[in-house]
């Protein structure tokens, strides 16, 4: 019996075992899964957490209600991977795990603690995350209690997942506050280390002005150096300083510590695969798939989706000793809530900026891409039944590969010498 | 100086449009085109970038500068005011880090 080891029952993880358990033949393998964390989040639900338009129960699922039955569930922190010796160590019973092969889907940490004084006096007094459950359900309160003064959404250091996130939660607090009768009490200041608003130059125009209209400074090449808890102050490694009154962070966002511990990630803990196969640079027999790897594409479910289709078929070549022929094109699709009840969609890919057009179908839509309107919105709300039907193992039709049809391309969309 | 840049090729935001052209004299007048005087920490900065691009294919981000030479941040945004992945990059002949996405 061969085991085919899975590390993570997140987007990627659970997709991955879905697929394997259909695709491998159960006479010849057993399909593991690790985990330290019965439940599962639904973490695009943690931007409408702290405007109380979700209720923090409904963004969580027993992992156990989805994951196929064939696979062996483990529940256990992980310690120790060495993939020299095929094998990796749990931290429960220090139980020591043989693998075949190896897919890493442990998705990324936030580390509040990278940044001098983020930990200090004011977290999760006047200082937040959303990023993670326990964050986002304080944040709601911080909100409610929030009388006007400063708000200051700080992105620490890219790349964090879903980079539109940030922007979201901007937009949304706009929308919230001025509901409240709070807004012009209240100064809204994003600041970000990217030289504009987004990662995507095309993206920028249609953002920046979505900033003007809504009064939102915008504080670009921003590298926070610390934070002042004592003062209300962060300040940048170039000295700028911006006093807050509740401060909202996107801490530095790494893999996981058992990846350092062993020594086989990058300089943020995130494993180096190829980026079209998917499979590790240094060991054949493993796999990273989602947040936790480091190509230079979205770190996002939709994009999980997309990678675990690229990556099933890759490992099964593998096994069979063929070349691997599948590759992963970078694609993403997000959608961007703008408040108003309206959201924005973007789709791109490593070569290709986001454009204009429609999407799935060409020329109907029924999503206009780069635009802000109420159907978008409602896709945004629809992507969360989509998003557990595929948890449940139900096919989606998402088509992994990007279309330029029905797209207005033209060649400046084409970037030049990416990555 | 100006005659080293004349025989090697740069993009319109002037960056080398190949690296392997570069030299520690092009990066020289690269930073006199740009105002400064490099001294031995910025060659520690430089030096490195160039290694890690030869390693990994890409122009290091601060911290994986950060992380691999004594050099810290603060240090850093000192020696390369703005922004210093770019700036190193740039003097060193490697292309504009890509960022993230
Ligand atoms: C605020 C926010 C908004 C988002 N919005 C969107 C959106 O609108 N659209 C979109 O597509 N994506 C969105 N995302 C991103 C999306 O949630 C992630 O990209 C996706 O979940 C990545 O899947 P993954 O499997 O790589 O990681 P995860 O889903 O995070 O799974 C990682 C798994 O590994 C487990 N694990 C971690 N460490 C260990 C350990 N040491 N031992 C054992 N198990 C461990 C965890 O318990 C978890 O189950 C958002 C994310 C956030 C935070």
């Amino acid at each position: 019996m061969k085991t085919f080891l899975i590390l993570g029952a997140g987007t990627a993880g659970t997709l991955m075992a879905h697929t394997m358990t259909k695709k491998l033949d159960p006479h010849d393998w057993q399909v593991i899964v690790v985990d330290r964390d019965e439940k599962h989040y639904y973490q695009a639900g943690y931007i409408f957490i702290p405007f109380g338009m979700y209720k923090p129960e409904s963004v969580i699922k027993d992992k156990k209600s989805f994951l196929p039955k064939k696979v062996k569930v483990i529940w256990s922190d992980i310690h120790m991977i060495e993939p020299d010796k095929n094998q990796v160590t749990l931290v429960r019973d220090k139980q020591v795990i043989h693998y075949d092969e190896l897919v890493v889907a442990t998705g990324v940490d936030i580390r509040p603690d990278q940044t001098e004084g983020m930990l200090g006096g004011g977290w999760q007094k006047n200082i937040f995350d959303f990023y993670t459950f326990d964050g986002s359900v304080k944040l709601a309160q911080a909100l409610k209690d929030f009388k006007g003064g400063n708000l200051v959404i700080n992105v620490t250091e890219m790349p964090v997942k879903c980079p539109v996130a940030p922007l979201e939660f901007v937009f949304l607090a706009d929308w919230y506050l001025r509901k409240r009768g709070l807004r012009a009490k209240t100064e809204l200041i994003y600041s970000t280390p990217l030289p504009d608003a987004f990662t995507k130059p095309s993206a920028n125009a249609k953002l920046s002005d979505m900033f003007r209209k809504r009064d939102i400074h915008l504080e670009a090449e921003y590298a926070i150096g610390s934070v002042d808890a004592a003062r209300n102050m962060i300040s940048s490694y170039d000295g700028r300083e911006i006093a807050y009154d509740l401060l909202v962070t996107v801490p530095t966002n790494m893999g996981i510590e058992a990846i350092e511990r062993s020594g086989i990630g990058d300089d943020l803990n995130y494993i180096q695969v190829d980026k079209g196969t998917l499979q590790s640079r240094r060991w054949p027999n493993v796999w990273a798939v989602g947040d936790t790897n480091n190509i230079l594409a979205s770190k996002a479910g939709s994009v999980a989706h997309f990678q675990h289709e690229v990556v099933a078929k890759n490992i099964l070549d593998h096994i069979a000793g063929k070349s691997l022929e599948e590759q992963f094109d970078g694609h993403s699709l997000c959608f961007i809530e703008s408040g108003y009840g309206k959201a924005v969609l973007i789709d791109f890919n490593y070569d290709q900026e986001p454009v204009e057009g429609t999407y799935p179908l060409p020329g109907l839509g029924p999503f206009r891409l780069l635009n802000e309107t109420y159907l978008n919105h409602w896709g945004k709300l629809v992507f969360k039944e989509m998003y557990w039907a595929m948890m449940y193992g139900i096919k989606v039709p998402l088509p992994s590969k990007m279309s330029t049809a029905g797209k207005k391309i033209s060649s400046h969309n084409r970037q030049g010498e990416a990555a | 100086m100006s005659s080293v840049l004349e025989k090697v090729k740069f993009d319109p935001e002037g960056f080398l449009v190949d690296p392997m052209t570069w030299t520690r004299e092009i990066g020289e007048a690269i930073a006199k085109r740009e105002g400064m005087q490099l001294n031995a920490r910025h060659w520690v900065v430089i030096n490195f970038a160039r290694e890690y691009f030869t390693q990994n294919g890409e122009s290091p981000t601060p911290r994986n500068i950060t992380k691999n030479t004594d050099v810290t941040t603060k240090e850093l945004y000192e020696l390369f005011p703005g922004g210093p992945a770019k700036l190193a990059a740039k003097l060193a002949g490697l292309h504009k880090p890509t960022g993230c996405i």
